[in-house]
Parts: structure tokens; sequence; C-alpha cells
């Protein structure tokens, strides 16, 4: 605790005068320049499309592999969806085992380490880039999302390490080298190491840039124009005092309010749907039309296409591998029951949340469509739909729900704000993960990582949402880059897996408790 | 058939009181007893990733501080005054888990002290107490 008092007293003091100056506004012009030309050649070399069109291979990538594991699992997510759920009842749960980590809790910490701005923000802006057909594309991807899921989940468990101590650690950077070794397949240490540089790179940018910048839009949404490393200072005294000061009771309250907050969200949303209850039909049907026909964005049918699989996948990262180091924490005899838990994620994530907020921007008409054509109106770039208020982001959110309901950007900027916190704080753990995978266990290396982490928030807050939300997208994109070569290679063990555990199932060897 | 006693026990004073009720009635009846200490955990809570990562190695420390600090002084005291004893730890809700114990052990009485907080915290939350006596599987004394 004494430690915290100094830097919070730093921090303060350090916001006060640095306000007052009036040359604010340039620190951030600055640290946005650097950034965005620091980074871009990565982001590019991501987002670099299949030779002679203008696909992302990376979207392709995702896809396809989301795809084969459908397949290739026989539709797990529809097979398995009802012994999910009775998985999280805990009707499988020993009573003996009572004060271990539940299935219901390891799928509450991972969603609220997903639900969270992409949710919000990130639906937006394809909605916004893409039209109401991205919509269509989210939702499919996160359908096939949910066998990524269950295949990295169930890896995850499998191939984790237990330390003497009782603590356990896990991920892919753990089943890249142990599963890769058992299959007798080379590399799987590169791509261990691969995973774990590109992993410390998407918990600084989606992680925890792309969430301290949009909670600094939404700030400056409810209060007025203010300079972001401001907002960026003020989370990083509160993230430091968490991840370092060991602070917990802050990040305790977060995670009891996230939750909360998703539902309010949610329930919000659906009344503003009710109450535009003549609306729905015309909202769906220009989802489909978007989908198949792009109705005048940005890149046409693939604009759409590329928006909807690209932020899907960004809020629910599914195939990334974080969810693999979330999950791989739980106690359970079999690790076939976590991936069955945890296809629940891109679910309750992308096809309920997500789809949530882009009807409530398409049913309020944010978009502005040429009455003549039926077709939507671009801005004068042609990058992006004009919209009533000129607004993006969590901003074009924020607008669609305060058209409906007034003082709801008060609560939306709460939500925001938890959501960017609680996700930070998942991310920082994941980061420092790969990070003491990288550079080995100790008090050292881990306070090393923790300070970088928070000195990412201010650039976050600090640099305008474009080149964030490139990098963001590039390093978590990497990430499923490596993941998935792993998964593919590893999927026959979890297809033995699943084998097993279903005919044991079948035949009753494995019973319910209650 | 002789008596057995489920005594819900937290190393409080009203705790001791009840316990100290119950072995007389045991030396008294021929009875015995079986102490059960339940650490209040709910499988719906909420976690953060460290927590849910040092959770196993939590549970064990518990578990271990429970039966030294709480169980073993009882365990050697009890069977000193000739009563036969048992003792268990469990995790979960404090009266439906005593509830469970009573039923699966076939109790035939329970025993449980009351800390007499008639205050809103219980009015709001409820007490073990009051729970078991809408609940109890077996005759249930409260000891104030």
């Amino acid at each position: 605790m004494t430690r915290l008092v100094p830097t919070a007293v730093l921090a303060v003091c350090f916001t006060m005068v640095a306000a007052l100056s009036a040359s604010a506004q340039s620190i951030d012009e600055t640290i946005n320049g650097i950034f965005a030309s620091s980074t871009g050649w990565f982001v590019n070399l991501i987002f670099s499309n299949f030779p002679g069109t203008n696909f992302p291979w990376i979207v392709g990538w995702l896809v396809v592999a989301a795809t084969v594991f459908t397949v290739y699992f026989g539709l797990i997510q529809f097979r398995a969806f009802g012994h999910a759920i009775a998985l999280v009842k805990g009707d499988y749960s020993d009573p003996n085992d009572a004060g271990e980590v539940s299935h219901f809790q390891a799928l509450a910490t991972a969603l609220s380490g997903t639900v969270g701005l992409g949710n919000i923000a990130g639906v937006a802006v394809a909605i916004g880039i893409g039209g109401p057909g991205a919509t269509f594309w989210m939702i499919l991807a996160g359908l096939l999302g949910m066998a990524s899921k269950f295949t990295e989940c169930t890896l995850g468990v499998k191939y984790r390490n237990e330390y003497p101590n009782g603590t356990v650690s896990g991920g892919p950077m753990y089943y890249l080298t142990k599963g890769f070794a058992e299959r007798g397949v080379g590399g799987g240490k590169f791509l261990a190491v691969m995973f774990s540089i590109f992993c410390i790179l998407g918990a600084l940018g989606g992680g925890n840039m792309f969430q301290a910048n949009q909670a600094h839009a939404q700030l400056t949404n409810v209060f007025g124009e203010y300079p972001g490393w401001i907002t960026g200072v003020i989370f990083a005294g509160i993230v430091f005092a968490v991840i370092v000061g060991g602070l917990k009771s802050i990040a305790r309250v977060t995670e009891k309010v996230v939750p909360f907050m998703g539902i309010i969200y949610v329930g919000t949303a659906l009344i503003i749907i009710l109450m535009n209850y003549d609306k729905i039909g015309w909202a769906l049907g220009q989802i489909f039309a978007g989908a198949f026909t792009g109705l005048g964005v940005a890149g046409g049918l693939v604009g759409a296409l590329i928006q909807g699989f690209r932020r899907a996948a960004f809020s629910n990262e599914a195939g990334v591998g974080s969810a693999a180091i979330a999950h791989s924490a739980v106690r359970t005899k079999e690790p076939i029951t976590e991936g069955f838990v945890s296809l629940l994620e891109p679910l309750i994530d992308t096809v309920i949340v997500c789809t949530m907020t882009a009807l409530v921007i398409i049913i309020t008409g944010q978009l502005i469509s040429d009455p003549n054509t039926g077709l939507y109106v671009l801005n004068e770039a042609g990058t992006a739909i004009r919209t009533v208020g000129d607004t993006s982001g969590v901003a074009l959110t924020s607008a669609a729900f305060s058209s409906s309901i007034g003082g709801f950007k008060y609560i939306l900027a709460l939500a925001v704000i938890l959501f960017a916190f609680s996700t930070m704080i998942s991310w920082s753990y994941y980061g420092l993960k790969a990070w003491t995978y990288l550079f080995g266990e100790g008090k050292g290396q881990e306070l090393t990582f923790k300070v970088i982490f928070c000195l990412f928030v201010v650039i976050g807050a600090a640099a305008s949402l474009g080149p964030v939300i490139d990098f963001s997208d590039a390093a978590i994109f990497a990430m499923a880059v490596v993941n998935i070569i792993g998964l593919y290679v590893l999927m026959p063990i979890v297809k033995r897996e699943l084998n097993s555990y279903w005919s044991r199932l079948k035949s009753g060897e494995i019973k319910k408790f209650s | 058939m002789s008596e057995k006693f489920v005594v819900g026990y937290d190393g409080s004073d009203v705790a001791k009181r009840a316990l100290d009720f119950a072995v007389s009635r045991a030396q008294a009846q021929g009875g015995s007893i079986l102490i059960v200490h339940v650490l209040e955990w709910s499988p719906y809570s909420f976690l953060t990733p460290e927590e849910i990562e040092e959770r196993h190695a939590r549970r064990k420390e518990e578990l271990d501080r429970a039966e030294k600090a709480l169980m073993a002084p009882l365990k050697a005291m009890i069977a000193a005054a000739g009563v036969p004893v048992e003792t268990q730890i469990k995790y979960g809700h404090v009266a439906k888990t005593l509830c469970e114990v009573a039923k699966k052990e076939g109790a035939t009485q329970m025993v449980i002290g009351r800390d007499g907080d008639g205050g809103l915290s219980s009015r709001v939350f409820g007490s073990v107490a009051g729970s078991l006596v809408q609940v109890a599987p077996v005759p249930c004394t409260i000891v104030p």
C-alpha cells in the first residue's frame, strides 16, 4: 500500500501540471505520429491481401480454420451445446471438489476478458465501415468460432504445467511445445516463442491500447474534449495499483460489477429493439441484403464480410489462443469438459452481445442512406458510411443508445470504463504468462512487463483510433497465425479425447452428481 | 441406536458453547460427535485470473489451516473426555452443507450456536441458525 501512495500523488501532480500547459494537445499528436510510423509495416504484413484480390489473407485463415474444426468435430458447437450448459450448471461437478475453481467461474473470468469494447466499439467500427451486412458475417464467424475455441481450450488444459506449489500455467505456448513433442512434430518450441511474442504485442494492443483509446473516446463524449494522455495516466495509475501494487480489491469489485453491466447493456439493447419493434423486420432485411450486396459500402460484399469477420475475431478471440490461457487453470479430470464450456463464449460474446449492439445501431437509424437508391452514403474519403452525428467507434454506439434512452450515455460511459478495465486486467495476465514463458518466472521479470503494460495504457489513450485499431488487430491476428498452425497439428489429439469422453458419457460411465 | 450429533463449528464462542452442549449430551446418552466446519464458498462467484490460478493452492492451505488450528485440538480434547469424535471440513453454503452431511452420515441430532445478532444483515441475508430451523433433516438444537 505504501508503494501506491507516491505513485498516485505523482500521477495526480503530473496530470494537473500538464493539463494547465497549453501544449497539452500536441503531446497527443507526437505520440500518435511516432506510434503510427513505427507499427505500419507490421500492420501491412498482417493485412496484406491474397495476390490479385482485395481479400486479406488473415481473414481467410481464421474462417477456414473455424470451418475445418466445425466439420472435423462434426458440428460440435451444436452437438455439445446442451452438455456445455449442464457442465456450467455444475451437474457433473463432484461435491468433494467444492472449493476448487468451477466451470462457471472459469467461463465468467474468460468472458470478462473477451466481453469488452470489442462488443461495443468494435461492432460500431464494423457497422460503420461494412454496413449492416457486416452483422451477418459477424454472427456466422461467431458460430464457426465456437469450434476453434473448443479445440484450443481443450488443449490448453491438457498440456498445462502444474507446479509443486499448486499453481498452474497453460496456454498455446505449452501445448505447442509439449503437444508437438508428443506427436513427434518439430518446430513446436519455435512456434511457442513466436506465439509468446505476438501475445505480448496483442496484450499491449487489443488488450490495452484499444481499450484505453475507446475509454477515452467515451469519456470525451460525455465530458467534452481533453487530451487523451490524461485519461491514459489516470488509467495507468489504477492498472498499476492493481497489477503491481496487488490492490486486489479493485480487481475484485470490477469482476463482480462487469457481469451486471453486461446484463444491463443487453437488457437496454433489448428494450430499444422492442421499442422499435416495427423496424425489426426492416433491420433484418438490411442485414441480409447488406451481407450479399454490400448496399453501397466501401468494398461492397467483400467489404462487409471482411469487417464482420475481423470484428468477430477481435471480439471473441476464437482461434487467437488467449482463451486457452484463461481456461487452463480450471480443476478438471477431463480436459475436454473445459473445451465444451468454452464453446459458449463466442456464442455469448458475438452471437448475443455483438448482435445487440449492431441491431441498436441499425434500428435507431444512425447510418445515413440515400432514400432514392436505398444505398448507404459514404463520407468524403469514401472509407466509411456517414452517420447522423458524424460519429464512429464507441461514440456511434453511444449515439445510437442515447437517441432512444436519453441519459444512457452516462451508463454506457461507466460500462465502457469497467469493460475496458477488466479486459486490461485479463490481458495483462495473458501477456504476463507469455512474458514469463520467454524470460522465465521471477519477480523482476514480472515487474518489467507490468511497467511496460502501464506505459502502453498512456500511449493507447493518446493515439488516434485508426493506428491503434490497426495495430491491435494485427497483433491479435498474428497470435492466431501461430496458434492455428498448432491446432491443425494437434486436432487429432482433441478428437481422441472427444471420442473417449463422449462414449463414456453415453454409456453412463460419466454420471451426473445432482 | 446410539445418538450421533452433528455440530456446526466455526471457532467462535457460541460454536464452542454449542459443542460443549453436544459433548455433555453425548456423554450422558452414550452418543458420538461429528464436528463439521464449513468454509463459505459459491461455485458461482467471480474470480480474477490470478485468483483462478492460485485457487488450488489456496484451497489446500485453507484446509490445512482449518485442520491444524480448529479441528485437531478439538479432537484431542473430546476424545480425552471419552466421547467418540470425527471431524469434516467442507466447502459450500453453510446451512445446506450441514444438512447434507447430517443426512449422509445418518446423524440423529444437529447442534449449532447462534451469534445473537438480530441486526439488519441477518434480516437481509438470513442466518445459519434461522435457515437450519427451516430445513434441518433431523431435530436441531440451537444454543444461544
